[in-house]
């Protein structure tokens, strides 16, 4: 995983609530085997929409996703995160995430800022009338800023996961540091619990 | 220990392989479940950062999502879902892990085979890179979906780096009303809660109204866990487990059996244990449910109307409301019975089991499926096929009209060529009536089997009563 500090960028506003992983990704989409190459796939049913708003050229080159409550419910498929990174976002605001959804966003350095409803309400309005507005996303102060609309809201990350972010830290890596921990545990499992090949 | 636990807290605690401040808990996982959709890029993961399978024999693989569930002797006619199939069946070879491919005797759903082969039992930690793992918890094991970053840290550790999450009660209390099934419970816990209200939490299902359920039941609501926002729903295990798991493939045996039953009868929570949050249904007030929208919390009885979204306090709510309404072709106002529909889907890792199956079939017998109306039973797995045939239940349906096809996901998301087309109508015992869920532009209203069954006879939402007997 790349680094994530900061997140710079212009906005893009999806004013829907409980947008799930379905709409992000269709299942049709899950059929490949390839981590790459599913921003063509990203919310696939709404961008037959010419209006939709990912269709709007003012939106273009954005590199924030701004939505409404609810977003990334139902289904764990990571494909929805990898859409959304393969098509250049790098964050998603909103005032709550699916929980599934958040996890693997942070796997794979895609921020999910939780902001509180007002801040999320300002930016949806404030991006959707200047869709030049810059939007500045910190890690390490868990801010995020739109200066020139007046708009800042703090957003919660555990330290551990912060602290993998900023450096950018392979999840299995840290965990196989305690290898000999994961052994000793193994040593105390019953003997009755089911073994596939058993 | 300190204090009165619950049932999460104690299965959590006891998989602990390392805690330190400011970090996730590192938890043990006892059981694997792999399917072919969330798993390629996990193992491509692997090869890359030369990692192999920690513990194969603590890992299980089906192929379930892309499976046909017609003409299986032949081809897989998809190309891409062949692939992905054919790629599952090598990666389990590569990597020694244990796997039922398309037509073999243990193939099916993941989420009914981990509970029919014995493998899901009380106090584990189960996890599957499918949001539906949660259908576990129904035996009392701490079962959730993950994403497949970490597939691939459980292939690798046989461990997850967690946060703790908080714990939410949901007490049903009393006897169910006739009529009245699982699914219909936890609609209505759904309704209640929204798709939000379990977010962060591991919901346990408890009361009278839980106890009495059997263990299809069971699985049917922890399964929609996920669609209230819990990433686990659990039910603390019984009588009614033991007898379920007692006697299955993988379930212990003998002597290895007594001692498992000692250590599963400490696992419900404790007197006095306290929850982050609670939530109270009374049984006596629950009622067969329809699904009207495009999540499942937008459910109404089936008595009921299509709602006015101007009736929502939130805005949000009226918004989500209106556009639920223009795609699914609905009217404000309109009686749940006075909607037709063109399909009826009985399947899904919800409504795909033995029993569920059974109910449908009671409606079934002797009625038949209106003209022009496409009914499908999709049996959960090969066992559940096998033992719905024993019983006669495939001639039934076929009597009836009914197609009796082969097991997998099917026509729940439509990955395989069970789909419906653009405007399509139906009633589904599945668990998601997301747009497009079950094919693009599809409109998808969530009931239980008696319900599908029913309304497939009927050609509109309907109940078993109201069929010519």
């Amino acid at each position: 995983m790349k680094p994530v500090r900061v997140v710079s960028g212009t906005a893009v506003p999806l004013d829907r609530s409980d947008v799930d992983t379905d709409q992000i990704i269709p299942s049709d989409w899950l059929k490949r085997v390839e981590r790459t190459g599913f921003g063509a796939g990203l919310f696939a049913e709404w961008r037959d929409d010419r209006d939709f708003v990912l269709n709007r050229e003012e939106f273009a080159g954005a590199t924030i996703l701004v939505a409404g409550p609810n977003f990334g419910t139902g289904s764990s498929r990571e494909h929805a995160v990898w859409a959304l990174l393969d098509y250049g976002f790098e964050a998603v605001i909103s005032t709550r995430f699916g929980d599934i959804f958040s996890n693997n966003c942070t796997k794979q350095g895609l921020l999910p800022v939780k902001v509180e409803p007002e801040v999320a309400r300002a930016l949806l309005d404030a991006v959707t009338d200047d869709p030049t507005l810059e939007i500045t996303i910190d890690v390490e102060r868990g801010t995020v800023e739109a200066p020139k609309a007046g708009v800042r809201g703090t957003f919660p990350l555990d330290e551990f996961t912060r602290t993998r972010l900023v450096n950018g830290w392979d999840d299995i890596g840290l965990t196989l540091r305690h290898e000999e921990r994961i052994a000793a545990y193994e040593a105390t499992r019953p003997a009755w619990l089911p073994s596939s090949t058993a | 220990m300190a204090g009165p636990r619950t049932l999460a807290d104690k299965v959590w605690e006891s998989h602990v392989v390392r805690s330190a401040d400011g970090e996730p808990d590192l938890l043990f996982i006892d059981l694997h479940l792999v399917h072919e959709v969330t798993s390629p890029q996990a193992f491509d993961g692997l090869r890359m950062a030369g990692r192999g399978v920690r513990r194969a024999d603590l890992t299980v693989a089906t192929a379930d999502h892309n499976v046909p569930t017609i003409d299986v002797d032949k081809p897989v006619a998809d190309p891409i879902s062949k692939r992905q199939l054919e790629v599952l069946a090598q990666n389990c070879e590569e990597f020694g892990i244990v796997c039922y491919p398309m037509g073999h005797a243990n193939q099916g759903i993941v989420h009914v085979i981990g509970p029919e082969l014995g493998l899901s039992q009380p106090g584990m930690t189960i996890v599957c890179g499918d949001s539906h793992t949660s259908t576990h918890g129904a035996l009392g094991a701490l079962a959730f979906g993950i994403g497949t970053s970490e597939v691939e840290h459980v292939l690798a550790t046989q461990t997850l780096p967690q946060m703790r999450p908080s714990t939410m009660a949901v007490t049903v209390e009393g006897a169910l009303p006739a009529g009245v099934t699982a699914k219909d419970v936890v609609l209505a816990v759904i309704g209640r809660i929204g798709t939000g209200g379990g977010m962060g939490h591991v919901i346990e299902y408890r009361g009278s109204a839980i106890s009495s359920l059997s263990m299809e039941g069971r699985m049917t609501v922890c399964n929609m866990s996920i669609e209230g926002g819990a990433r686990a729903g659990m039910v603390a295990p019984d009588d009614t487990t033991f007898a379920y798991l007692e006697g299955r493939q993988h379930a212990p045996k003998g002597k290895a059996w007594e001692e498992a039953l000692d250590n599963w009868r400490a696992l419900p929570t404790d007197q006095d244990a306290i929850f982050d949050k609670e939530v109270f249904l009374d049984a006596a007030d629950l009622v067969p449910h329809v699904t009207w929208g495009t999540n499942p919390a937008q459910v109404v009885p089936i008595d009921g109307a299509v709602p006015d979204p101007d009736s929502f306090a939130e805005p949000a709510e009226r918004e989500s409301a209106a556009r639920a309404l223009a795609y699914m072709g609905l009217e404000a106002g309109t009686a749940m019975r006075d909607i037709q529909v063109d399909t009826v889907f009985i399947g899904s890792c919800t409504n795909s089991r033995i029993e569920d199956l059974r109910a449908a079939a009671s409606v079934a017998e002797g009625q038949h499926v209106l003209a022009g109306v496409r009914a499908l039973v999709v049996p959960g797995s090969h066992r559940v096929k096998a033992q719905a045939e024993s019983e006669g239940l495939d001639a039934i349906f076929l009597a009836a009209g009914f197609e009796w096809r082969e097991p997998g996901c099917s026509m729940c998301l439509a990955m395989n060529p069970d789909k419906l087309s653009p405007g399509e109508r139906a009633a589904s015992t599945s668990n998601r009536n997301f747009e497009g869920r079950q094919g693009r532009g599809g409109r998808t209203h969530l009931v239980s089997p008696a319900i599908a069954a029913a309304t497939a006879i009927l050609g509109r939402f309907g109940v078993p009563a109201e069929l010519p007997r």
